[in-house]
């Protein structure tokens, strides 16, 4: 029994820290810019399917299609906040949710015509491949590594943020534009710099995601980037250490409920959302506004 | 003379609608009853976004809610038509009522994420309660009996009872629209600090719009049940809720036709670019795109701009 509860326990922080991976950006876009990017999810697709090809291209170096894999859906995220998403910051909330949504559909579309509407198995990452055994039982070595990466991401965006001289800036602008402006930081360039950043961050996500979740599929984005939004939400919009706290959350209760009632472990995690924004909208780490 | 012209309008699109009813085939039949559908489903939909300014991403789940009360009431109650659509417009509405009571508690992105939330819970019912809803495969075999002593069997005949419900729909919605109830919500959409100050109940008004529009949305999915003579489960996940949001915004947010415009712009594109080729989708995204950063106003948020210029020479236009 014990031995039960302690692989649900690591299988909960696995897969929570899986979902931070893909939410730290949309928290860090959403805190800084004020817009709910559902073609997040799309980056993160993208992401995996990059670094996917570059994997296969490379001779198996799952490494070093990490590392270019994600650069390249900068550039999209650089096109998409250029040349749409900055026309829209002014208007109302439908027409920015939507002007994202556009990209899902397109991004969706676009990955079926270069990669197919099947899925794509995924590769072994030399290393990482096997189990190791915890109490008796074999536990997989990638969601380990998943676990490690987690918080080293988190700890290197909070002394970004915390400890040099763009994250000063960036955390300036995000609780006053127009006396960020005022002071002489160019806004605009900022904003782009914050989501091509988000953009990369998701798409490494979706690069690490390449063995962890083993199917590529062109809608894997839309399942995701639902629980980014549910991790966002109960961390405070726009907080990276709630959005941190929150993936733990979600990873332990989708993983104790799928061991213990599995019918309603979907159900849970929206309840948790619903229940969150319901009696306390800030978040656990948000300020009251 | 000005005044009359939309009723003219109208009055010309229901002649269309009954003359395709009388002569065309099977094919645009359907087509044409699944844009009506579309548009009842925007139409109620609309009262919530155009005219309360409250984004939903969870109505498909009352759409969905239309569709298995509808089917649930068919294959354990009672066949009849009408005791279905009005079984699966109640349950709608039920669900409405309850989501509706935590929901409009919140505002702008709020809202949108309380109603996500709320519309998941239901999509995940919906999936994982096979016993009731059949899970994934969702529930089958739904038939049509007669509807009144007309039989409704053949798509032909079914097409008058869309018929009838989307006309009774747009009679409806442009009552309350026009009501004063409707412009208390185009008041509370401008300024609901002042709205509250002049004595309304913000939160109650915007209860009743979203109970209203849920209405609507239990309506289509009811007839949706019957058209397609089953339920599917995905009809109730966030990526249906974004159907009414596009519609709307196609034919223009602002205006009482543009649900309608918009779905019938929707389901005949998409036929066209599916004709054509595989990827409506990434079409879809471009038109969507085309629309937000040049023509906010949609169609006919476009024309009845134009038509106003004419009216009024000096730049008395309205907001775009």
């Amino acid at each position: 029994m014990l031995e039960s509860l302690v692989h649900v326990c690591l299988t909960g922080l696995a897969q929570g820290m899986f979902v931070w991976l893909v939410a730290c950006g949309l928290t860090l876009i959403f805190g800084v810019l004020r817009v709910l990017n559902f073609a997040h999810g799309a980056f993160y697709m993208l992401g995996a399917y990059f670094c996917f090809s570059f994997l296969s291209w490379f001779g198996d170096n799952f490494w070093l299609g990490l590392i270019i894999g994600p650069l390249c859906v900068c550039a999209i995220g650089f096109l998409m906040e250029r040349f749409f998403l900055r026309y829209v910051y002014h208007l109302d909330l439908p027409y920015q949710l939507l002007l994202t949504f556009a990209f899902v559909l397109i991004f969706d579309d676009l990955v079926k015509m270069a990669w197919g509407a099947g899925s794509l198995g995924s590769p072994k990452v030399p290393g990482l491949s096997g189990s190791v055994p915890i109490l008796g039982r074999n536990f997989p070595t990638y969601s380990l590594f998943i676990m490690g990466a987690g918080p080293l991401v988190a700890l290197a965006l909070w002394a970004a943020l915390e400890k040099t001289w763009a994250g000063r800036i960036i955390r300036a602008a995000s609780s006053d534009r127009e006396m960020a402006s005022a002071i002489g930081v160019r806004v605009p360039a900022l904003y782009t710099g914050v989501f091509v950043f988000g953009t990369w961050l998701g798409a490494l996500g979706g690069g690490l995601a390449v063995p962890y979740v083993g199917l590529l599929t062109p809608g894997m984005g839309e399942s995701i980037i639902i629980e980014a939004f549910v991790v966002v939400v109960i961390g405070g919009l726009g907080s990276l250490k709630g959005a941190f706290l929150g993936s733990l959350v979600l990873g332990l209760l989708s993983s104790f409920g799928t061991r213990f009632i599995p019918a309603f472990d979907m159900f849970l995690t929206f309840i948790l959302m619903a229940v969150v924004l319901l009696w306390r909208p800030e978040g656990f780490f948000g300020e009251a506004s | 003379m000005g005044r009359y012209v939309p009723y003219l309008l109208f009055g010309l699109v229901g002649l269309v609608l009954l003359g395709i009813g009388l002569f065309s085939g099977r094919f645009v039949l359907y087509l044409t009853m699944r844009v009506m559908l579309l548009s009842i489903f925007a139409l109620g939909y609309n009262l919530l976004l155009g005219r309360t300014g409250l984004l939903s991403f969870g109505h498909a789940a009352f759409f969905a809610c239309g569709s298995y009360g509808m089917s649930l009431c068919f294959l354990h109650v009672t066949p009849n038509p009408l005791v279905g659509v009005f079984a699966g417009v109640c349950l709608a509405v039920l669900a409405a009522l309850i989501i509706g009571f935590f929901c409009v508690r919140h505002t702008e992105i709020y809202f949108a994420m309380l109603t996500l939330a709320f519309g998941m819970m239901v999509f995940s019912l919906v999936w994982n309660l096979r016993s009731i809803t059949g899970g994934d495969d969702g529930l089958v075999g739904i038939g049509r009996a007669p509807c009144l002593g007309f039989p409704i069997a053949r798509d032909s005949q079914f097409y008058f009872m869309v018929l009838v419900f989307f006309a009774l729909t747009v009679w409806v919605i442009h009552r309350i629209r026009s009501s004063a109830f409707g412009l208390v919500l185009a008041g509370i959409r401008e300024n609901p600090q002042r709205a509250s100050f002049a004595g309304v109940s913000v939160r109650l008004y915007r209860l009743a719009a979203f109970v209203i529009s849920g209405a609507f949305a239990g309506l289509a999915g009811s007839l949706a049940a019957m058209l397609e003579s089953n339920t599917n489960p995905f009809s109730a996940h966030w990526t249906h809720s974004a159907e009414p949001v596009l519609v709307s915004l196609i034919g223009g947010l602002q205006t009482f036709s543009g649900p309608i415009v918009g779905s019938v712009i929707f389901v005949v594109l998409r036929e066209i670019i599916e004709r054509f080729a595989t990827n409506w989708m990434l079409w879809f995204g471009i038109l969507l795109l085309v629309i937000i950063m040049g023509f906010r106003g949609g169609a006919m948020g476009r024309i009845e701009a134009f038509f106003a210029r004419k009216a009024t020479p000096r730049g008395e236009e309205g907001r775009p």
